[in-house]
């Protein structure tokens, strides 16, 4: 039995046909190809999978695909501007703040979040931001001069 | 994950309709805890309910008495009211170190305390203000509700659908968070709270419980040299890879004083 789920992604209307079970991500990368958002962990823990569902960060591992019914989603693959990296982006890039990267669309869909609600983060309060995204790679450090120098790009 | 129905509720009474006529049917609230346990294939429900999207179970309201939290109010939007932060700074603050910013964008205070984890920190704030849990049926004291390990006070066709708490006097909470979760390995919540000092301790024990020692020592003397040499017993206490009961029983002490210190 499947239920159909129609929703904005990164600015398109679309929908997909999924059981009650699917969760948000499984439709993404499965039904509507995209691919960017990963998936970490079976726990909720590593944030590999966060999307903004109406602004918001989320773990789109952890809500169900029918949840989003009517929703505003945006995932890494609607953050940039045609070939031009969103500042955000273009900061990870210049700071080394990936190194396998299989953790950065998570980081930067969160870091966006914060961003949006806090301009000009602290290092502090960039660090306990990310406690819900983990990297294997960079220990971090890297990650948050990223974050630091995406949100003063962004201020302008 | 097993496959099941998925309903949107329309109403509380709709929804405590539904799950009151099969006990297999389950309340979905933020999804942070019920996901994960559906996901590892822990729970087999017939049907989901939704709660998102049920009117007038997400406000905060704020009066002379203190403030009313509706159930389904994310822990990001307690922490981050003007309305809880004036009536009753400690609880904001408690809201706000839930663990991390996705899961308090999603999770709820219903879910939390009807979840009732033993490490989670919403049941030390209830018990330790003296809050009253309101749901579609009656209104049920903190004291009462919390009952034993991920049990509660509530029937199966009963649906939280606010808490209110009472003022306080000086209060605050400290935890000792699970480096990885952020759950709470011990809390303490201490209160100068509307009917007396209480300590409502989270984390250490398979539920919610109060010092009844250290609340005496505080109506006496408020201050963290009063709780400092009272130790509880290791007896009972959670054991597990983070901690062992002793230790647990030695963090309670710590983080009452570092609670009333913190309270001023
Ligand atoms: C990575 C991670 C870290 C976390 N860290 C912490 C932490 O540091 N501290 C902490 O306290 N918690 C923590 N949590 C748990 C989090 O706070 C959850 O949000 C909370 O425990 C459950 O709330 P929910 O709204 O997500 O409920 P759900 O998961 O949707 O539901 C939980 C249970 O409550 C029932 N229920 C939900 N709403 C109602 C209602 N209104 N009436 C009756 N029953 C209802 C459901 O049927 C279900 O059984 C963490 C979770 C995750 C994934
Ligand atoms: S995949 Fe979502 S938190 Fe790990
Ligand atoms: S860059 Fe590899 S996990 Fe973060």
């Amino acid at each position: 039995m499947t239920v159909s789920v129609s929703l904005t992604v990164n600015g398109e209307a679309v929908s997909a046909d999924v059981e009650p079970r699917t969760l948000l991500v499984q439709m993404l990368r499965e039904n509507l190809d995209l691919t960017g958002t990963h998936v970490g962990c079976d726990t909720s823990q590593c944030g590999a999978c966060v999307v903004h569902v109406d602004g918001e960060s989320v773990k789109a591992c952890t809500v169900l695909a029918v949840q989003a019914e009517g929703a505003d989603v945006k995932t890494i693959e609607g953050v940039a501007d045609g070939d031009t990296l969103h500042p955000m982006q273009q900061a990870f890039h210049e700071n080394h703040g990936l190194q396998c990267g299989f953790c950065t669309p998570g980081m930067i869909m969160s870091a966006l979040d914060l961003v949006k609600n806090n301009p000009a983060p602290s290092e502090k309060e960039i660090r306990e931001w990310l406690e819900g995204n983990l990297c294997r790679c960079t220990g971090y450090h890297n990650i948050v001069k990223s974050i630091d120098a995406g949100a003063a790009a962004m201020r302008g | 994950m097993y496959n099941f129905e998925y309903r949107k509720a329309g109403s509380v009474d709709e929804a405590a309709g539904i799950v009151g006529s099969d006990e297999d049917a389950k309340l979905l609230a933020g999804g942070m805890t019920y996901i994960p346990t559906l996901k590892q294939r822990l729970a087999s429900p017939t049907t989901v309910v939704d709660l998102n999207g049920v009117g007038g179970l997400d406000g905060i309201s704020a009066d002379g008495n203190g403030v009313t939290i509706g159930a389904m109010v994310r822990h990001a939007a307690v922490a981050a009211s003007a309305d809880v932060a004036a009536a009753i700074p400690a609880l904001a603050d408690l809201a706000s170190h839930i663990g991390d910013p996705q899961v308090r964008n999603r999770g709820t205070l219903g879910g939390s305390i009807a979840n009732n984890d033993p490490a989670a920190d919403y049941p030390a704030a209830l018990v330790g203000l003296g809050a009253t849990v309101q749901t579609n049926k009656r209104a049920i004291a903190a004291d009462d509700f919390f009952t034993g390990l991920f049990e509660t006070a509530l029937d199966q066709d009963e649906v939280v659908t606010s808490v209110s708490f009472p003022r306080a006097g000086k209060a605050a909470y400290m935890k000792f968070p699970n480096p990885a979760s952020r759950y709470a390995i011990a809390g303490v919540f201490v209160a100068q709270a509307a009917d007396g000092v209480r300590v409502a301790v989270t984390g250490a024990g398979p539920c919610v419980f109060r010092v009844g020692e250290m609340e005496a020592a505080l109506a006496a003397n408020w201050s963290a040299d009063a709780v400092a040499g009272i130790g509880i017993p290791a007896d009972g206490l959670n054991e597990d890879i983070h901690a062992s009961a002793e230790y647990r029983a030695h963090l309670v002490t710590v983080m009452a004083k570092r609670a009333v210190a913190k309270a001023g």
